[in-house]
């Protein structure tokens, strides 16, 4: 019974049990029961489940509803905001003001950039009362590059993009250009419709470009199994589930994988409809190589382009090491001549040493491979020439292997496409009839053009074509829930029979036609989002409101929620002022704790600490291995990325404390931002000034007086502390002011007083506050 | 500092309803879809024996054949050719065309009243045989290490499930003020189902394991960084603690009282856990009877640790041992690792019984799965065994376990069961019933679907209790 078969059973189905009862003994008992399992495998009984009706709400095709009226001295900016007000009134609930303007320019910047605003840019909109000073404000934002790497992010997630291939050996791939490649498209804000495209089947399009064929790397997401024993057929047949499955999650919402092994019990879908969209999937060529007992990591990848002077320096190069070859080959003849007339005159000198004389004692034709390898290579290794060669040719192929272009994983099709069947339970060993590509039948219908067969570019257009009535909900809501807290489907990942229903239907479906009408730009609607009242409302509620409503469903008020992983430390950096700008290209390795790789297999476990600026790079470049993710990563929810996942968790545990607390990347933060503050604030700066200029830093606005004393009185507790320790006092100066911020780091008093800053610095940047987006 | 903050009571919060959906634990375990506090020790849904797991997993499967199902069979028809009919549809990792069988090349004893069969190179658990029940015929769905060990932990041979011990602590709740309920220790390199093995899948992530480490910060990030000494982070704590209180007056947030009690909680763990870590305070005789070493890495430490954890009413410790895949040499490299792990655990088991901790306490002992009665290689010196998941053996003590049984059967050769065969989901209900916990009740409602450690099948293998 194969492993998958148990798998998909446990499904849904309850797998008949292993019984082997027999009185027997002996051989001839094994001979038995190696039949009952070595067959069929055990029986299960397929529940004969009739499809749900197709009359479910998400698959109607949304309406265009009419946007409410409103009263006058309701806070209306944006449809949106009519759709929200009237279901508060409904609901019997009074909308929340406005937050301050400072909490709006943090709160936005953080989410359009996942960076918060400078003093100079929060100064700037304060100081700004002129009417459209938002709109100009969100305006700056959506233009900023930081805007593609904030949101790349979930979209990353939902791709499974890491570094490594997972399982056992979890070895490093080369992708990172996908990642690079979602950046850009944010960034210029390709429209979701071609964004699709692109990713699904950018490899299929009339006019495929490099760049579209980058963006297949979407599904070349898949994990891949390189332990000795797997079977290359079940990896491919794994890989092409696990597209399916990401597929259906990430545009329709729609857990579709029960169908694997069965009819689904809850949605419309068939096993046959379930295999119809893997056929979709099905004539890409195996990713895992066989050799011998080992496994390989396999499948298309393309080079990509390189800048003219690289490649003229790269053929250069090539030459280069050619020729040498060339030279080293009739060298090798040379000595290879001249050995014998040697072996002759060292066999013979006392100096020889023993292992050599007894090799050369046996005549040369009775020699072992072994033996002559190692005679040859002492005598070459005697000639200078030689010597130099080897080395030359070996610096030249290294130095050629740095000009090589970087490659990225793609989809790419079989010329012919395979017959796909449908597998009985899921089994890859167990084949049943054949199914052509093709969609569900609750769905609209997807017709199959004359001459040819369906292929993923007819999926891909499909789903963005506008008459899926699932696919631009799903994203809309997805967005939704990042700016508002919650789905307006609360169940981001179902919209199926067994999903929540939405709060706000007649919302929903505006928003779903207007983005389409709007040319699928993400950029719009972020915009309509932030545009909108709802979006400014302020967070604190009075106690009464948020009884009454725990999980905000009516949005009286705004959500306030702790930032995602790699902004906690994006953020932590832009305040420290370390954080890098540089974009694009091969992954970063920012300080981790030693010994984190120790992990079994044969893959390297080398984690290679970057230098100076990539240090500090954002958290959207970091290396990814999927087995053991970068840690602080983990500690803040980030998933695996192993499969698709369309949302994090948000929790809230003793570990995140210690790693804000001590992770030093954070302290090294800490070390930054006290002298950033330092330098800024000017000699006559009281300690008052400074821990306002270093709390405006971490959290937009200006200490309270409550406040600020906590932290003045930090300060001088140390001061006082640390001047009877200069030498503590120097160490932690020494040690956590990182010198990409300063090479000169004060001396004497000012550094007693950096020190202490430090301590200040560090309750600052462990404030639930600074890592929540209020 | 404040005695007001020390209050769990403070942690009170929904960490769930955040897009999640959660339907929870049947019954009393759940109010309104919400945990109140997610970690407060929670009653489970029936008495149970057990309180605390030990679960100590075999990195890599250990040959049973040579360790706990003897087979005199096998020893007969040792190098002839295994019948065909055996290997017919059959997939192994290395194994050639025609495979020899492999009689074992270890003697077994009987031990104990109960007259357990052991291997010789088991003499350790001889001693506490009467404490041990044996499972002989386990059996698992996946066939390669990552995804098996992934399977043995997870019920499902795919990352992305919540590992039995996030499982356990959802349903009952943390034992400590001090530690995590659930730590994992590992000896040698980090299995290669990674973390997912003692990962919180769909669950909140307060309910994952927590990795302690023999070398370096035993938690990452526990310790101070260079130049803060304990009363320096005692200052910062309260400071953040402070302001993080003036922000929840003003806000109200729950989610930041929650913040504030788990500063206090990472404070407190960073004394406790070097603590807990350090075994120097352990008497000689203790120290020897694990073969533990203070300040060594090694397995006979981490045995020791895992008491030392389940006395501060850590709920669940996972201990993982690397080094147990003999596709090769087997006749000398498997006693080099029984030597390693035999007396620790059977030191192990005494030392909870001496304490008193071991009718509360369940200890189990398994692997990701077995090795096949077929020999893999040339020589028979240099002979090792393949995977096999078939059949094979896993033993519990304690916490409610009758000792000394031997539960299943295999056939003459040891490659299937011939009675009493038992999935990884029979051994999980087993688990969650002796510590009191319904394995059909405990569910999490997760896109669109409850879930259990138990899929949709399990079921509690009787004869052990």
């Amino acid at each position: 019974m194969s492993p998958m078969v148990a798998n998909e059973i446990t499904c849904c189905l309850r797998p008949s049990r292993l019984s082997a009862n027999s009185p027997e003994t002996g051989l001839a008992l094994l001979v038995a029961v190696a039949v009952v399992f070595g067959g069929a495998g055990p029986q299960a009984a397929v529940l004969a489940v009739a499809p749900q009706s197709t009359d479910h709400w998400a698959y109607q095709r949304p309406g265009r509803p009419a946007i409410p009226r409103t009263r006058p001295g309701d806070d209306i900016r944006t449809p949106i905001d009519a759709f929200i007000v009237r279901r508060l009134r409904q609901q019997g609930f009074v909308p929340l003001g406005a937050a301050a303007r400072v909490t709006l320019i943090r709160r936005v910047t953080l989410d359009l950039l996942g960076i918060p605003p400078t003093p100079e840019e929060i100064d700037a909109f304060l100081a700004d009362r002129t009417a459209g000073s938002w709109e100009r404000l969100v305006d700056r934002l959506l233009a900023s590059p930081r805007y593609g790497e904030r949101w790349a992010v979930p979209w990353l997630d939902a791709g499974r993009f890491a570094d490594s291939n997972g399982y056992q050996r979890d070895g490093r791939r080369e992708a990172w250009a996908w990642r690079d490649w979602v950046i850009d498209a944010l960034n210029s804000d390709l429209p979701f419709d071609r964004f699709t495209i692109e990713q699904l089947a950018g490899d299929l399009l009339p006019a495929a470009t490099v760049s579209s064929r980058v963006a297949t790397g979407f599904h070349r997401g898949t994990m891949a199994n390189v332990e000795a024993g797997v079977d290359p057929e079940e990896e491919r047949v794994l890989a092409v589930i696990d597209r399916v499955n990401t597929t259906a999650a990430v545009w329709l919402g729609t857990t579709i994988e029960c169908a694997q092994c069965h009819d689904h019990k809850y949605d419309p879908f068939t096993q046959r409809e379930y295999y119809s969209l893997f056929a979709f999937f099905n004539s890409t060529q195996a990713e895992i190589r066989t050799a011998g007992t080992r496994r390989d990591f396999t499948g298309p990848k393309i080079q990509l382009p390189q800048a003219v002077d690289t490649l003229d320096r790269a053929r250069a190069q090539q030459r280069r090491v050619q020729r040498l070859a060339v030279r080293q080959a009739a060298l090798r003849g040379v000595l290879d001549r001249e050995q014998s007339a040697w072996e002759v005159l060292v066999g013979n000198r006392d100096d020889t040493p023993g292992w050599l004389k007894k090799i050369l004692s046996t005549r040369s034709g009775r020699r072992t491979a072994r033996q002559k390898g190692r005679v040859g290579t002492h005598y070459r290794s005697l000639s200078r020439e030689w010597t130099g060669l080897v080395a030359d040719l070996k610096k030249a192929r290294t130095l050629q292997k740095t000009l090589a272009p970087a490659t990225t994983l793609v989809m790419s099709e079989l010329s012919a496409p395979r017959v796909t069947r449908l597998l009985k339970r899921g089994n890859f060993l167990d084949p049943g009839d054949p199914v052509l590509p093709g969609t569900p039948a609750a769905w609209p219908l997807l017709p199959v053009p004359t001459g040819r067969g369906l292929n993923r570019l007819d999926l891909a257009r499909w789903l963005v074509d506008g008459n899926h009535p699932l696919t631009a909900r799903v994203v809309v809501n997805r967005h939704w829930a990042k700016f508002f807290g919650r789905g307006l489907v609360s169940t981001i990942e179902d919209f199926g029979a067994r999903g929540a229903e939405p709060t706000h239907p007649q919302l929903l479906d505006w928003l779903a036609t207007e983005w389409v009408r709007q040319e699928w730009s993400l950029k719009s609607l972020h915009r309509l989002f932030v545009l909108s009242s709802v979006y400014r409302r302020r967070a604190a509620a009075p106690q009464r409101l948020r009884l009454a409503d725990p999980d905000n469903r009516w949005y009286a008020r705004a959500a306030r929620r702790r930032l995602p992983a790699e902004l906690i430390r994006d953020n932590a950096l832009a305040i420290a002022g370390l954080l890098s700008d540089k974009m694009h290209g091969l992954p970063v390795f920012p300080r981790q704790p030693k010994g984190v790789w120790n992990h079994i297999g044969v893959a390297s476990n080398l984690w290679k600490t970057s230098q100076g600026e990539d240090l500090y790079r954002r958290g959207v470049y970091v290396y990814w291995r999927r087995t053991v993710p970068y840690p602080s990563f983990v500690n803040f929810d980030a998933p695996t990325r192993e499969v698709c996942s369309v949302a994090r968790s948000h929790s809230n545990t003793p570990l995140q404390a210690l790693t804000l607390l001590n992770d030093p990347v954070f302290f090294e933060a800490a070390g930054a931002l006290a002298l950033r503050v330092n330098r800024e604030a000017g000699e006559r700066a009281t300690a008052i000034d400074r821990v306002e200029q270093m709390f405006r830093r971490a959290t937009g606005r200006r200490p309270l007086s409550g406040e600020s004393k906590i932290l003045v009185d930090r300060y001088r507790e140390e001061y006082e502390r640390l001047v009877g320790e200069p030498r503590l006092a120097r160490s932690l100066v020494e040690t956590w002011i990182p010198r990409a911020v300063s090479e000169d780091r004060a001396a004497g008093d000012g550094r007693i007083a950096l020190a202490a800053w430090l301590h200040v610095a560090n309750v600052i940047l462990n404030l639930d506050e600074v890592i929540t987006r209020e | 500092m404040s005695e007001k903050l020390d209050d769990r009571g403070l942690a009170r919060r929904a960490f769930l309803g955040q897009g999640l959906g959660m339907a929870g634990l049947a019954g009393a375990l759940v109010d309104d879809g919400v945990l109140a506090a997610p970690l407060d020790a929670r009653p489970g849904h029936a008495g149970p024996r057990a309180k605390r797991l030990i679960f100590l997993h075999m990195v890599g499967a250990p040959s049973q054949l040579d360790l706990f199902d003897e087979k005199p069979v096998l020893r007969r028809y040792d190098g002839r050719e295994c019948p065909a009919e055996l290997l017919a549809g059959q997939r192994f990792a290395f194994l050639g065309k025609k495979p020899r069988l492999m009689g074992s090349p270890f003697r077994f004893r009987r031990h104990g009243e109960a007259g357990l069969n052991l291997s010789e190179l088991l003499p350790h658990l001889g001693g506490v045989a009467d404490e041990i029940s044996l499972l002989r015929t386990l059996h698992s769905e996946e066939f390669n290490h990552g995804p098996a060990q992934v399977f043995s932990l997870t019920g499902f041979g795919r990352q992305g499930r919540p590992s039995m011990g996030a499982w356990l602590s959802y349903g009952l709740g943390s034992l400590s003020r001090d530690l995590p309920s659930f730590v994992v220790l590992v000896t040698g390199l980090t299995p290669g189902g990674g973390s997912s093995l003692w990962g919180n899948g769909f669950l909140p992530s307060v309910y994952q394991g927590v990795r302690f480490r023999a070398q370096g910060d035993p938690v990452l990030y526990a310790s101070n960084p260079a130049g803060v000494d304990r009363s320096a982070r005692r200052r910062i704590v309260d400071d953040v603690v402070k302001l993080n209180r003036l922000r929840l007056d003003a806000l109200g947030d729950p989610e930041i009282a929650t913040r504030i009690a788990n500063y206090e909680l990472a404070f407190r763990m960073q004394t406790a856990v070097p603590g807990m870590m350090d075994l120097s305070g352990e008497t000689a005789a203790t120290l020897a009877s694990y073969g533990a070493t203070p300040g060594r890495a090694s397995f006979a430490n981490n045995c020791l640790l895992a008491r030392r954890l389940v006395e501060r009413g850590v709920r669940v410790v996972q201990l993982f041992d690397q080094g147990w895949d003999h596709h090769g040499s087997i006749r000398k490299r498997l006693p080099v690792k029984t030597r390693q792990v035999d007396q620790p655990i059977a030191a192990l088991i005494a030392d909870l019984r001496q304490r008193g901790l071991l009718d509360e306490t369940l200890v189990v002992f398994a692997s990701e799965f077995g090795r096949t009665p077929m020999l893999q290689g040339a020589s028979a010196t240099a002979a090792g065994r393949d995977h096999h998941k078939d059949a094979f053996c896993a033993w519990l003590a304690g916490g409610g376990v009758v000792g000394g049984r031997t539960v299943g059967q295999t056939d003459e050769l040891g490659y299937f069961p011939s009675r009493d065969p038992v999935e990884i989901h029979d051994l999980h209900a087993t688990i969650l019933h002796l510590m009191g916990l319904d394995h059909e009740r405990l569910v999490y409602r997760f896109q669109g679907r409850e879930y259990r450690l138990t899929n949709i099948s399990g079921r509690v293998v009787s004869q052990l209790l």
